[in-house]
């Protein structure tokens, strides 16, 4: 991939942050769909929001975006107020495809170019700097080739990777992806959260709203939990327990529990689980994640071989 | 009989004038409508305008503001009693401007006037006063102006609102802004064909449109293209067969919109026929090929 057209660099990105404080929303028929949450995201992370429906994610994005304003409490961007932030282009968003009108008269270029608005003066003309953003954007997404086609002639993996291209384009320091992952295909899934590790390399923050619950330990590494408040919010080793999600989904999960399977212990690491639709989320032993892949995760293997040589 | 007779008179040559420059404003705007969503809206502030106009006669206001200023007064209760409300938009739509329309109706005949009800009904482009040009000339460029400088962040706001909100863009500011230059591209168009058949000017062009192209650029130049060619054809027609400018106007658009609804090399109904009967033919599912 082509080098990142941002240029937040890691030190710029130190005084970055997202900090929600306190913050309770409510909507004009007096539903309280989100009451005292409190967190904070530090430059450089990838954070999952995940609960059940109506717990709240899409509102706790709605007002991170400055769309609803919180009843009580704050929400602060790099110490910036979300209006301020927005003035300066910190906040992009990718949106959820339902919300899009796909048969909307625009071209790829075109959307991807709405990402540098806030750049222009008020009759939005580009410059020649836009051009090149927009450019290294839709390359860096591998959509460089289809630039001229109307967003609906578009695959919905193709669609994400517009949008994404867009946020790219805004130079944004705070990425909010609602629901990035539905009907997306495995290649494009890892193309995403390729190029999301990229971002957070660079000092940007990433919250990512999610029901895929497989994918969360393999790339978030922050993680918040909420049912209508946060129920638990920290590093994703930490938060990510059987403990806590059972807590925030109760009964709802899809269970797959090996002790009660037919798995046997001399079945050891040629357990294979397929699936066709989400990455399944394998709890171990102890109650810890397991991860799909060992790369990467050397240190947590060892830990645990010791853990198990203790006993 | 000669060809070229309505040239001779000026009313004609004014006639065409005016037809053209509403044709153009409607037609921007309509673009805007259809992708909005929004055809009823301007519906409603069409017929919203009549007590306008009738309580700036009684106040001896220029009609256009009074028009312009009840039919805005449309959107924005509308957009109040829904939101502090259960019932959905569209009605409370069909309830606002059924209401000022009727309240229009009964002013206006309690109200010494020398307009005619017909005209602000129908409109009347033959024989319209020099005054009343040069105000349609001014409302009409200056909406289109606005409008046209403008176009990037309106079709934004329509394309993705919570992204234009995300860079700092003030959609409530927007929303507002597309309303009135609706109510002033109406107030421009009332002269032409009247509250009845104005939304026609401000959805059939863009609708036309729509169907013909994928760019909003090209989608801009084609509702005007085909709105300028209807208004200029539509009072042509009518200067031989005497009959209401506005409706001829208005019938030459809507042919426009079903030629390109059969026609369209695209989205028509014959082209998408054909590419069903020519994939049967190849034996290939239909969809995209090549
Ligand atoms: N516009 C609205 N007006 C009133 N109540 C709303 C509105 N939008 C959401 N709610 C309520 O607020 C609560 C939280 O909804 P929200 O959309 O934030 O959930 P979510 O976590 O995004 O759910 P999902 O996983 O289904 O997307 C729900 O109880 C919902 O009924
Ligand atoms: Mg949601």
């Amino acid at each position: 991939m082509n080098p990142a057209p941002t240029n937040s660099t890691v030190a710029a990105g130190l005084r970055n942050e997202v900090l929600v404080s306190d913050v309770t929303v409510s909507y004009n028929n007096g539903t309280v769909a989100v009451y005292d949450a409190t967190f904070r995201l530090q430059a450089g992370s990838i954070c999952a929001l995940v609960g059940v429906n109506g717990s709240g994610k899409s509102t706790l994005f709605k007002t991170i975006m400055g769309f609803l304003k919180p009843a009580q409490g704050s929400v602060t961007i790099g110490g910036e107020t979300i209006a301020s932030a927005q003035r300066l282009n910190w906040v992009a968003y990718v949106p959820q495809s339902e919300e899009v009108d796909w048969s909307f008269p625009v071209s790829v270029w075109d959307v991807v170019m709405m990402g540098r608005y806030g750049y222009m003066s008020f009759l939005r003309i580009p410059g020649a700097a836009d051009r090149r953003l927009v450019e290294a954007s839709l390359r860096r997404v591998e959509m460089w080739d289809f630039r001229e086609r109307q967003i609906g002639e578009l695959s919905g993996g193709q669609k994400k990777r517009v949008f994404l291209a867009r946020a790219l384009a805004q130079q944004g320091r705070v990425i909010l992806l609602d629901e990035p992952f539905t009907g997306v295909d495995v290649k494009t899934e890892a193309a995403i959260v390729e190029l999301l590790r990229e971002l957070r390399a660079a000092g940007n923050i990433m919250l990512v709203s999610t029901h895929n619950l497989g994918s969360v330990p393999e790339f978030c590494d922050q993680t918040v939990i909420i049912n209508r408040t946060v129920l638990a919010a920290g590093p994703t080793v930490e938060v990510f327990t059987e403990q806590n999600l059972a807590r925030a989904f109760g009964g709802v999960l899809r269970h797959f529990r090996f002790d009660e399977s037919t798995i046997q212990k001399h079945d050891g690491r040629t357990v294979t689980v397929l699936t066709d639709d989400e990455r399944p989320l394998v709890f171990g032993k102890d109650g810890h994640v397991e991860y799909s892949q060992r790369n990467g995760r050397e240190e947590v293997v060892k830990q645990r071989a010791e853990q198990e040589d203790d006993e | 009989m000669n060809w070229l007779s309505p040239f001779q008179y000026d009313f004609m040559l004014a006639a065409l004038g005016v037809g053209a420059v509403v044709g153009i404003v409607c037609a921007v705007l309509s673009c805007f409508l259809v992708l909005k969503g929004w055809s009823l809206m301007g519906d409603a502030i069409s017929h919203a305008v009549l007590p306008g106009i009738v309580l700036a006669h009684v106040a001896g206001v220029p009609l256009p503001i009074g028009a312009f200023c009840s039919g805005l007064f449309c959107a924005v209760s509308t957009g109040f009693i829904k939101s502090h409300s259960r019932v959905k938009e569209d009605t409370v739509m069909g309830v606002v401007f059924t209401g000022l329309f009727a309240l229009g109706l009964v002013l206006f005949t309690k109200v010494e006037s020398d307009q005619h009800l017909n005209h602000i009904l129908f409109g009347s482009l033959l024989g319209i006063p020099r005054a009343q040009i040069i105000q349609t000339g001014v409302i009409g460029a200056g909406t289109l102006l606005v409008t046209l400088a403008l176009r990037r962040d309106l079709l934004l706001f329509c394309f993705d609102p919570a992204h234009a909100r995300s860079i700092g863009l003030n959609t409530a500011r927007l929303n507002y802004l597309l309303l009135s230059l609706v109510a002033l591209s109406i107030v421009a168009a009332l002269q032409a064909v009247g509250i009845i058949l104005v939304v026609a000017m401000l959805v059939t062009p863009g609708c036309f449109a729509y169907l013909l192209t994928d760019r909003f650029g090209r989608m801009l130049w084609l509702a005007a293209g085909s709105a300028v060619g209807s208004c200029l054809g539509g009072v042509y027609v009518s200067f031989f067969i005497n009959g209401s400018t506005g409706a001829c106007i208005v019938l030459l658009q809507s042919t426009c919109f079903l030629l390109a609804l059969m026609f369209a090399p695209k989205r028509g109904l014959l082209a998408s026929r054909w590419r069903r009967q020519a994939a049967l033919v190849e034996g290939v599912p239909t969809g995209k090929r090549g």
